[in-house]
């Protein structure tokens, strides 16, 4: 029985998409550029490009914002196509800059705030975000919680919530917890929802955010304020004074050491989250794109590839779903063992 | 080498937007949430140990109105055991008293008996001694004259008559 089936579904595919090659002109389309297909989909970019029919690119404009002696708003629209516009334009392939706003005059880049596609992105996820928790929340305001038992949306994020604090933020963090569990929730739902959103590969998702280093940054900077602005006169003293022979602190080797520390922290949290993110998404274009690098290659090869491509497909959205929320949990877990680390209380010494 | 440089804009954008998300929901969001499951796990904990005292004074209740039972049913046993026993007692009591009247009354009579026949004996005898003598002087003085020593002899002769017989 089960072997039929997968014979079925293979002539199925193989009879399908050779109909479909066939049908288009191959002969004369210009061959896929992998690195334009794979960079176009994981950069950051002045417009929200969602498909491109018969050749025609359907994407969304989205408003430049440059601050250079004045602020300059227009859309994105009007630099398509290496156009320039109020004295800017987008730097070309191989050009310094490459795909960013610069000055038309000598390709010098201008303060750029445009609200670019991972802005837009951003925003969207982070109103999702906000109306789900909020509304969450409106649920507790709204019922009596010590009588009845949650429902709906309440249902859904109560033990999400509860687990991400109870098992990650107080086991990490200690008695202070309750101090830092609306930085570190926040932290775990923000990057959640972006990872989630990141998988979805029609318009208000497919942003490639948390697999952009910029908004690791910002991600990791917050961990490391938190860390560094709440710590307490233990955390300091073990780094600028740790116990130690004093030959080692003296020349303050031990202090250069732990202050590196400092910043290496946070800096591990920041390439952990943006390379697996990143990882995720290149390998589901890799692997979408075998059916458009075989798709010159005859009916035969295309259509198992294309059957492959959809079964390894299947499997890397599976496994992008795991790694979205382990890699969520992973930074909230880590934020959470740093500001620990910054709240210990020192023991007696025995030694 | 774009994808390893961060972007000022999108840093700017990031901070801003992070920065109100966190700010919402660290405010109104979060700790709503986390302080109504605290609350409510707590209350379910107080409820749980509510339950289990309510269940031990239960139990407890229980075993003291066994004691009780227990001890009313003793008291019961003793207090019918006691009135048996005082019925007894109040009856023997009760039949011994009436047979020493009895026994009372049955001297009494006898004695009275006794004064009586003794009385009505005496009677008796002054009865025939004066009969005797009526009789003696009827037929004496029709004999005899009456002499000083015949009186004595008389006398004599009457006292033994009176005097009880000797056996």
């Amino acid at each position: 029985m089960r072997p039929n089936r997968l014979t079925v579904l293979l002539l199925l595919a193989a009879l399908l998409l050779p109909v479909h090659a066939a049908a288009a002109p191959q002969e004369d389309a210009p061959a896929i550029d992998m690195n334009e297909y794979i960079f176009g989909h994981i950069s950051d970019a002045y417009e929200w490009h969602i498909a491109t029919v018969n050749g025609k690119h359907i994407s969304i404009p989205l408003p430049c914002i440059v601050i250079d002696g004045g602020v300059h708003v227009f859309s994105s629209a009007r630099l398509g196509h290496g156009e320039e516009y109020q004295g800017y334009r987008i730097a070309a392939t191989g050009q310094p800059h490459e795909g960013k706003i610069v000055r038309a005059a000598d390709g010098s880049r201008p303060v750029d705030l445009s609200v670019t596609k991972n802005v837009c992105g951003l925003i969207i996820d982070s109103i999702i975000l906000v109306v789900l928790i909020l509304l969450c929340a409106r649920w507790y305001r709204r019922h009596d919680y010590l009588k009845e038992a949650p429902k709906g949306l309440a249902a859904l994020l109560e033990p999400v919530i509860m687990t991400i604090e109870n098992d990650v933020i107080k086991e990490a963090v200690g008695p202070d917890y309750k101090r830092f569990s609306p930085y570190l929730l926040t932290a775990f739902f923000f990057i959640l929802i972006n990872n989630l959103m990141g998988i979805v590969p029609i318009f208000p998702g497919g942003a490639n955010i948390t697999g952009n280093i910029a908004v690791t940054f910002v991600l990791a900077l917050f961990t490391f304020l938190m860390v560094n602005l709440f710590g307490n006169k233990h955390y300091w003293k073990d780094i600028l004074w740790p116990d130690v022979p004093l030959f080692l602190k003296a020349i303050p080797i031990m202090p250069a050491i732990e202050i590196l520390g400092m910043f290496t922290k946070p800096f591990s949290l920041m390439v952990r989250l943006f390379a697996n993110m990143l990882a995720g998404h290149i390998m589901l274009l890799s692997a979408v794109a075998l059916i458009f690098l075989t798709a010159k290659m005859g009916p035969l090869l295309n259509g198992s590839l294309s059957f492959v491509a959809v079964v390894l497909g299947i499997f890397l959205d599976c496994l992008e779903l795991l790694v979205a929320f382990i890699q969520a949990y992973v930074f909230t877990m880590l934020s959470s063992v740093f500001i620990g680390l910054a709240h210990q209380h020192p023991e007696k010494e025995t030694h | 080498m774009s994808l390893i440089t961060p972007d000022f804009g999108l840093i700017f954008w990031m901070v801003v937007i992070f920065g109100v998300v966190f700010f919402i929901l660290a405010k109104f969001g979060f700790p709503v949430i986390t302080k109504a499951v605290r609350k409510r796990s707590e209350h379910i904990e107080d409820a749980l140990r509510e339950a289990e005292r309510a269940r031990l004074s239960v139990q407890e209740a229980a075993i003291q109105r066994q004691q009780m039972l227990e001890q009313t049913r003793t008291e019961q046993g003793k207090i019918l055991q006691d009135a048996s026993k005082a019925k007894e007692a109040i009856l023997s009591e009760a039949r011994a008293k009436a047979q020493e009247e009895a026994a009372e009354m049955l001297r009494g009579a006898r004695e009275e008996i006794a004064a009586e026949k003794e009385s009505a004996l005496r009677e008796i005898r002054s009865e025939v001694s004066a009969l005797s003598l009526a009789v003696a002087e009827k037929i004496v003085r029709k004999e005899l004259e009456e002499t000083p020593e015949q009186l004595a002899l008389m006398e004599r002769l009457s006292d033994e008559a009176s005097a009880p017989p000797a056996n």
